[in-house]
């Protein structure tokens, strides 16, 4: 009897804690909701912010962190996905080579974001814009400065492990049979991975893709010094300019805006319109990695 | 014969250029991220290095950096106190300039002075403090949910607790920050009525939330990947399931648990936007939980931007970077060797 007492109370202790994370999810989300419900419309999503930022709309931060994701995505697809197919198909995996790659591909996973934004502001823009600006335009200040590229390939850098686990994992997927089916039919290893491996694993390199996209556009310490702005007046319309971000427009907003209290209801619908964003994004993903899982088993 | 030299020509492969190079190219880009990370190691190093070479650095160069930086808006508690310290400053009109390497070790981070100061140990402290609050709240309530999930939880229900948990980490920290600054930060204040609204408590359990996943997902796996017959023979020796569950499968996980602490606290202590937005952003050197903090990452985040390039200031932003890294690299290679190792030597004994 004292026994069953003490287990209902520890399972249940057990069974709070899990209620408590489930009720500030909950709540994180009702409250966005509740206070960025009103001010979501048309006219916030597609105006310039306007009266020194205190009224208007996200247009430019919604274009900003659209074309750096594209950009980011560009670049750290392809990366990743070769990555996966020679983690997968060609390294051994009792190899140094193989084990190295591992490592550093968790180590870029665990990195502070911040360090990319150093790393970006070191590399990118210290040493390779440098040296572009001395080279193409004699010293003139083009590349050698913040500018949406490299915020994309700083967060395409931290993005590449993502992509990397997710489409090895689909490619492990595919069953041996199949590969051999196909070398034994004669087709070398290379026309095996392209025919039969890569479009096996389509849905794996799909939600790579989208988790990519999804943790790329809600980062903002990478991009806090490789190329977002506070406000610009324009839309960026070359690799060499800077760029508004939606999750950078929240820490500004919220933090350095001239009156906090009055851009509250902005700030809201920010946050809602880049939790949405993240939010469905991820959820498509769980379905896909759900359905390779299930293809699998 | 004639069988022989066909077998012989069946097992010659024939040389394939296109296989050949895409081999090549392939294993070329497996390298990149070997190479991004020894990138990385080099740049923020390189950037950190000069710091132990300067001497000193002319008053001249730092007053434009005061004109600059205090131009643009910075967080309430900071710009109070850096309008402060340029008052004290400006009475004392200090002559001598500290070699910037030799005050890195006082108590005062005062980068934006006369004689300037960049002092670590209060972002150091700061740091510790926030993580201590964050893991302190993290670590148990994951871990406990984790046990809930896997021992627990009926299997439907297990199916819907374990991706709605791992939404959470698919929120953006900059939201977390935010929900932390709005509500997190007022709630809290009304509960425990402490002075400073931002503080390294609330900061705390805001990074806490971000680590929650994280520790979460790890402590599953780890408590799901231990034997089945485990489980069954404490089982059917009579034990309950909470007898199972915190006598026999919690001690047989712990490396593994270890192991997802440790990942949790390299996430906490890297993070950055919930630093900037929730901790108050003050330097200042205290154990009080409940006062203003200011931690390594943010703030980073907070005076990158308004540094000049290559100058004394940006050096010690890079090495604190360095530091930053190292710790992280260190955790990451600790969990992945020794803490794995330590799982897979349990079960080779065990057999």
């Amino acid at each position: 009897m004292n026994r069953n007492i003490k287990d209902t109370i520890v399972e249940s202790l057990t069974g709070v804690c899990v209620l408590l994370i489930i009720f500030i999810i909950v709540s994180i989300l009702t409250i966005t909701i509740i206070g960025g419900w009103p001010n979501l419309n048309w006219t916030f999503l597609s105006e310039f912010p306007k009266d020194g930022m205190t009224k208007g709309g996200i247009f430019p931060a919604i274009i900003g962190t659209a074309v750096m994701t594209i950009i980011m995505a560009l670049a750290a697809v392809p990366f990743g996905v070769i990555t996966a197919i020679y983690l997968a198909e060609y390294a051994n995996e009792k190899s140094v080579i193989a084990k190295t790659i591992r490592f550093a591909v968790k180590t870029l996973a665990v990195v502070p974001s911040i360090i990319f934004g150093l790393f970006g502001l070191g590399f990118f823009i210290g040493f390779v814009g440098k040296n572009m600006d001395a080279i193409f335009s004699g010293g003139e200040l083009k590349w050698g400065q913040p500018n949406i590229l490299w915020a994309s390939l700083t967060m395409a850098l931290l993005t590449l492990p993502v992509v990397i686990v997710s489409v090895e994992e689909a490619i492990r997927t595919i069953p041996r049979d199949m590969r051999e089916a196909s070398l034994a039919l004669g087709a070398t290893k290379w026309q095996t991975i392209r025919k039969v491996v890569l479009p096996g694993s389509v849905s794996g390199i799909l939600t790579g893709t989208i988790l990519a996209v999804s943790r790329g556009a809600g980062e903002v310490a990478p991009i806090l010094f490789t190329g977002a702005v506070y406000f610009s007046s324009n839309l960026p319309h070359s690799l060499s300019d800077q760029f508004m971000s939606l999750g950078y427009h929240i820490y500004i907003m919220s933090t350095q805006s001239s009156n906090v209290d009055a851009t509250q209801p902005i700030q809201f619908a920010t946050t809602l319109v880049l939790l949405l964003l993240t939010f469905s994004l991820n959820a498509i993903a769980v379905v896909l990695r759900y359905r390779i899982r299930q293809k699998a088993k | 014969m004639n069988k022989k030299e066909d077998i012989v020509t069946f097992n010659k492969k024939k040389f394939r250029f296109s296989d050949w190079l895409a081999e090549k190219i392939i294993k070329a880009v497996a390298f990149l991220s070997i190479a991004v990370v020894i990138l990385i190691f080099i740049f923020v190093f390189r950037e950190a290095f000069p710091i132990f070479k300067m001497n000193k650095t002319g008053p001249a160069i730092t007053e434009t950096l005061v004109q600059e930086s205090y131009g643009s808006a910075e967080t309430e508690n900071k710009t109070a106190k850096s309008i402060e310290s340029q008052v004290e400053n400006s009475s004392k009109i200090s002559q001598t300039v500290d070699k910037p390497s030799a005050t890195l070790l006082s108590n005062t981070w005062m980068p934006v002075s006369d004689n300037p100061r960049y002092g670590l140990w209060p972002l150091f402290l700061g740091t510790l403090k926030v993580t201590l609050v964050a893991l302190l709240f993290a670590a148990p309530i994951s871990i406990l949910a984790a046990i809930y999930t896997a021992m627990f939880a009926k299997p439907r229900i297990r199916e819907i607790i374990k991706p709605v948990v791992e939404l959470l980490a698919g929120f953006p920290s900059v939201v977390i920050g935010f929900f932390a600054l709005m509500v997190m930060a007022t709630v809290l204040q009304n509960i425990f009525g402490y002075a400073s609204r931002l503080n390294a408590f609330v900061g705390g359990i805001a990074m806490g939330l971000a680590a929650i996943p994280i520790i979460y997902t790890l402590t599953e796996d780890a408590l799901t990947a231990i034997p089945k017959t485990f489980t069954e023979a404490s089982l059917g020796l009579g034990a309950s399931r909470r007898q199972t569950a915190f006598y026999v499968i919690l001690p047989a996980a712990v490396p593994g648990i270890f192991a997802a602490v440790v990942l949790g606290l390299g996430r906490i202590f890297g993070e950055t936007m919930i630093a900037l937005m929730a901790t108050g952003n003050a330097a200042m050197i205290s154990i009080n939980p409940f006062d203003s903090v200011r931690t390594l990452s943010a703030t980073i985040g907070a005076e990158m931007a308004e540094v000049v390039f290559g100058d004394t200031h940006y050096n010690v932003l890079f090495l604190i970077g360095s530091l930053l890294f190292i710790f992280t690299f260190t955790l990451n290679a600790l969990a992945e060797f020794y803490f794995k190792n330590l799982v897979i030597r349990k079960y080779q004994s065990k057999k």
